[in-house]
């Protein structure tokens, strides 16, 4: 179980403090799937980005199971088992998918074992195992493979930012019926940085953050109505 | 008898861990013949003239593969070898070649290896050499190596040129001359640490139609080392080649590149590329999702760049 206890994270920009988190609160239960929503510049990311301690929060804490990881290192906490699939994964020159995918896992995987988990993320094995994780893969090919780097582990929390993005739509739908399923399978609870409806669909819990704050939390049949409200209100929160 | 040193020195360089069983070698040790064998298609015959030998491949002999490498460990020694490969057309051959210097005295030792390779019309040549230094000595490890080639018309080389690590100073000199349709991939990779320095010159000619050529030249300088790049190609024909170099600057390294195309052919095709810089910060923290210390993610990305 994941705990966020008032959460705040403010930056120095041009000799005045902006902040981007404030206050937030949320608990991840086992066994959840939260899918974080908001307008873009909200602080999803950020969160997230948190959540992993590639930041760290100017208040509140962190708890994982109970502990306090506020002031663990990134290394710390993926040991402990957060995981955290990037908005945009970088890419490494030299490697390829296949050593990728052993060192999420953390020992050498047979190819069969990396042929599945390209597979369900709807890359042809074959052509992909050597491939190198560089410059000549598209940028829907590289966010497949940094879910797969997520799938190839245990985890006590999985985070996914935006995983869709750069996917085209045919092979998204195709995704969205296996994500949930094989997630749950290799993560005990799961947050989704998400736009896309099918996937705020298969949420057990919606959150939507937008600046810096929580503004909406509830199951999907509370939020999702409210959500389509403030759509059809404003313009000002739609985005792609 | 090689020592024990000596047999993990060539198993560094050379995949071997002794003098081979079979096919065709010889194994420098100390300027001197360590061992040679000459097979029915592969002749190798030690130079009347000068310290060296003569590498004969006959026409169209296939699947065979020749190891000629080097070991330096007596410290002082300046060793100069001359190596001429003569590639029958036809020939498909691999040669492993590399130098491995153990140094633990106070003399600097050195070994300039003069490579010439004839490769003749439509053969196929893959080369390996691969430079590594190693002992607790203050005297230097220096490597300068020059390399000619000469591709017939149709012939094929590809050459990996490593350097592992421990070389305090190399200058690396390298030229080819590509006939028509002739084909050249030069792979470069380098890494060098603490005060070490490196050079490498490349001039590739591309002298007949259809001819091509490709130099990838990756590089990781650490500490205070430098580095200087200086790969050209000139188009003197209907010809394409691509240049590429890249590098990883850490710590208080400098690295200089100096990519230089030229076309003398209004049909030649160049281009080339080139970048410096530290390892992305993204890099690392994505490791370090996985669990890795910034320490060995920073290992990792390195062996993968070099690889």
């Amino acid at each position: 179980m994941l705990e966020l206890k008032n959460l705040s994270f403010t930056v120095d920009g041009a000799g005045r403090d902006t902040e981007i988190i404030r206050d937030v609160s949320l608990t991840v239960p086992d066994g959840e799937f939260l899918v974080v929503t908001g307008p873009n510049g909200g602080g999803k990311s950020t969160l997230a980005r948190l959540i992993m301690g590639i930041e760290q929060p100017t208040a509140g804490q962190i708890l994982l199971n109970g502990r306090d990881i506020t002031a663990l290192s990134v290394t710390e906490r993926a040991r402990l088992g957060v995981g955290y699939a990037f908005q945009q994964p970088p890419r490494f020159k030299g490697m390829t998918v296949r050593r990728l995918l052993s060192l999420a896992h953390g020992s050498p995987l047979p190819e069969d074992v990396c042929c599945e988990y390209l597979t369900n993320v709807g890359l042809c094995s074959r052509e992909y195992l050597n491939r190198e994780v560089d410059g000549s893969l598209s940028g829907g090919e590289m966010k497949r493979i940094e879910i797969a780097t997520l799938m190839a582990r245990d985890l006590e929390i999985a985070i996914f930012d935006e995983p869709e993005a750069g996917i085209d739509l045919w092979s998204f739908s195709v995704l969205v019926k296996t994500f949930k399923n094989l997630s749950k399978r290799k993560h005990k609870s799961v947050i989704i940085i998400s736009h896309q409806e099918r996937i705020m669909q298969l949420a057990d819990h919606l959150a939507v953050i937008a600046d810096g704050a929580v503004a909406d939390y509830g199951t999907k049949e509370e939020i999702f109505p409210r959500l389509m409200n403030d759509l059809n209100d404003s313009c000002g929160f739609r985005e792609g | 008898m090689l020592e024990n040193f000596e047999k993990e020195l060539l198993k560094t360089i050379a995949d071997i861990s002794d003098l081979p069983g079979a096919g065709a070698f010889n194994i420098r040790r100390n300027g001197e013949s360590a061992g040679r064998h000459s097979t029915e298609n592969i002749v190798i015959e030690p130079k009347k003239d000068k310290p060296g030998i003569d590498i004969k491949v006959m026409p169209f002999t296939k699947h065979e593969a020749v190891h000629i490498p080097v070991i330096v460990t007596e410290s002082g020694l300046n060793d100069v070898v001359y190596n001429d490969f003569y590639i029958g057309e036809g020939a498909e051959v691999r040669i492993v070649a590399g130098c491995g210097i153990h140094n633990n005295g106070d003399c600097d030792s050195r070994h300039d290896g003069i490579h010439r390779f004839h490769i003749g019309k439509n053969a196929k040549v893959t080369y390996v050499e691969k430079h590594y230094g190693e002992g607790e000595g203050t005297g230097a490890r220096i490597l300068n190596p020059v390399t000619e080639v000469f591709l017939d018309e149709g012939a094929e080389c590809e050459m990996e040129m490593v350097q592992i690590k421990g070389v305090d100073s190399t200058v690396r000199d390298t030229k080819a001359n590509l006939a028509e349709n002739a084909k050249l991939l030069i792979t470069e990779r380098l890494m060098t640490h603490g005060a070490q320095t490196a050079r490498s010159d490349v001039v590739i000619n591309l002298n007949g139609d259809g001819s091509s050529a490709q130099i990838i030249s990756r590089s990781v300088a650490r500490d205070t080392s430098e580095q200087i790049f200086y790969p050209r190609a000139v188009g003197n024909s209907r010809c394409r080649a691509h240049v590429q170099c890249d590098s990883i600057i850490m710590d208080s390294a400098k690295i200089r590149s100096i990519p230089e195309i030229a076309a003398n052919h209004c049909d030649a095709q160049i281009v080339h590329e080139a970048a410096i810089g530290r390892i992305n910060n993204d890099q690392l923290t994505k490791l370090c999702t996985l669990g890795m210390t910034p320490e060995d993610a920073e290992q990792v990305i390195i062996e993968g760049f070099l690889s």
